[in-house]
């Protein structure tokens, strides 16, 4: 029942010739030309989201030294990055922190100071030489020039919806969802939501493996489901998932990627994490993608939990729009409580814009996904087993 | 000599006339530049005080004495825009309302209103918001 193909759309790019409005431009070209004449009219429809996304890192390949040396625990600007891979590998964590400078700098710093294109302090220790391998030690510098591949590989980015926070105690928390004021002094939310990614194509029907993407500044691809992917999650009637659902794992050349897209972040007594760039193109296959991108904050709801109860069930203090979130305040128990993002919707609408351009010029052409993303997957929680009943 | 300060009266004293005792007692010229005070809460008042030294110092004194904190004042709250990613963070626990997203959800920063609590400085991520001495 397509009206459109891929191929069709792709031809149509390469001529400069497709037509492409973000998410946001979306939602009032479906109100006032409906679905079917929009579905006809536009060709693509840019997505985008600029958020702390913790499940974040890179890869590094720093080639061998003379005499070769087994990068086996290694610290980059005193941050231990993993060494446990082939000698001159290493994975750099997005959240691992410094052994001198505490949350002020850790992985995510080290992505976003390479790409800045500075210069960094790598040190390492071999604790078992061998015949191949027999240096002990090594200290040196590098940078986006000297290394061979850099690569990000993040394992769970763009979630698809996300639950707000809020505080009920009489105490100030500090968490990823920022700093949580006592006694209900603040909300805090984190999603672009009616530019989201996942928000505009709520079950994956052109998102999948091997979609080609903006991540980061430069071009990236979806290379599995994310962690924690949980489809199965309760949707309202719109489709969108009530919460935490859906999740990307995504890959690209961190060579070529820009800060602006790409920053260490600091959340006050919680910890370190990656403010990552996602934007991800959306073809307007036929009318249902049309309708599943005119989606708009009123209809994208979630729930506030309350951060102050410690428990992986926190109580839903209430369900909630993201009209009503990003107008500034929300009612809880008769109160107004200001609101607050962490997700930059400026930045989010930005990349969308970059995207658009990007298809608009020919530059950047859609994949079609070469597997679906699961549907049907459960996120499970870990249960704390006592001696050897596993 | 001059002297800029911010104090911060915790909720009992808030409503106790503690400036009008230090115009009154010590002979010092107060200027209120910002106040934020509500009963029941966590006052702030930045003041400028002046007087001869000793009895700035004396004035100072009597305020700790009575439960006052005293701080030195931050020349100013500086938020470098070129590197601000407009994530909103510092919007939502700004006490007055100073930094704010306009509906272009761009970031504002109304120094006027600024009571430089310095709640801002700790909550950026991006580490943007810098006290300039
Ligand atoms: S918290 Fe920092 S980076 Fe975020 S909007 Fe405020 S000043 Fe900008
Ligand atoms: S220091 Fe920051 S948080 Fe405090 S009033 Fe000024 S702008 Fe607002």
């Amino acid at each position: 029942m397509s009206i459109k193909t891929f191929d069709e759309i792709n031809e149509k790019i390469k001529k400069g010739k497709a037509v492409v409005v973000t998410a946001e431009e979306m939602i009032d070209i479906v109100k006032e030309k409906g679905t079917k004449k929009a579905s006809q009219e536009i060709d693509v429809v840019t997505t985008g989201t600029f958020g702390p996304m913790c499940s974040s890192g890179a890869f590094f390949n720093f080639g061998h030294s003379e005499p070769p040396t087994k990068i086996a625990k290694a610290w980059i600007n005193d941050v231990p990055v993993f060494g446990g891979l082939a000698a001159v590998d290493v994975y750099v964590g997005a959240t691992e922190r410094s052994e001198t400078k505490g949350i002020e700098y850790g992985g995510a710093h080290i992505i976003e100071d390479f790409v800045r294109g500075k210069s960094l302090r790598l040190k390492a220790i071999s604790p078992w030489p061998t015949d191949c391998y027999p240096g002990k030690e090594l200290e040196t510098f590098f940078n986006k020039e000297t290394v061979n591949e850099a690569y990000l590989f993040n394992p769970r980015n763009a979630y698809q919806n996300y639950a707000a926070a809020t505080n009920s105690s009489p105490k100030t928390l500090y968490t990823y969802m920022g700093v949580l004021l006592p006694k209900f002094g603040n909300v805090t939310y984190c999603t672009s939501s009616q530019l989201s990614p996942l928000l505009n194509d709520p079950y994956y029907r052109t998102i999948g493996i091997g979609t080609r993407i903006f991540l980061g500044g430069g071009i990236g691809y979806v290379a599995w489901q994310g962690t924690q992917h949980n489809p199965v999650k309760d949707r309202n009637k719109k489709g969108i998932p009530l919460g935490p659902s859906g999740t990307l794992a995504l890959i690209g050349d961190l060579k070529k990627m820009n800060h602006r897209f790409l920053r260490g972040s600091v959340f006050e007594g919680y910890g370190i994490s990656l403010f990552v760039g996602v934007g991800i193109p959306i073809p307007i296959l036929d009318e249902e993608m049309a309708k599943f991108t005119s989606i708009s904050d009123k209809e994208i709801e979630t729930v506030i939990l309350d951060y102050s109860v410690p428990s992986r069930n926190r109580p839903v203090i209430k369900r909630v729009n993201y009209q009503e979130l990003r107008s500034g305040s929300v009612e809880i128990e008769g109160e107004k409580v200001p609101t607050g993002s962490i997700t930059s919707y400026l930045r989010s609408k930005e990349i969308a814009q970059i995207l658009k351009e990007w298809i608009k010029k020919g530059k950047f052409l859609l994949t079609e996904p070469l597997e679906p993303l699961p549907l049907d997957t459960v996120f499970k929680p870990l249960e704390i087993i006592k001696g050897e009943e596993a | 000599m001059k002297k800029k300060v911010v104090l911060t009266f915790p909720p009992k004293i808030v409503t106790q006339p503690i400036t009008y005792h230090l115009v009154k007692d010590f002979d010092l010229i107060i200027n209120i530049l910002r106040a934020q005070v509500e009963e029941g809460e966590t006052g702030r008042l930045v003041l400028e005080v002046e007087g001869p030294k000793e009895q700035v110092e004396k004035g100072l004194k009597y305020l700790e004495e009575r439960g006052v904190g005293i701080q030195a004042v931050a020349r100013d709250i500086n938020l470098n825009e070129e590197e601000c990613i407009v994530c909103g963070v510092c919007v939502s626990v700004c006490p007055t309302h100073a930094l704010s997203l306009n509906k272009k959800w761009e970031l504002l920063f109304d120094k006027e209103k600024c009571i430089l609590c310095e709640v801002c400085v700790k909550a950026c991520p991006a580490r943007v918001i810098e006290v300039a001495f």
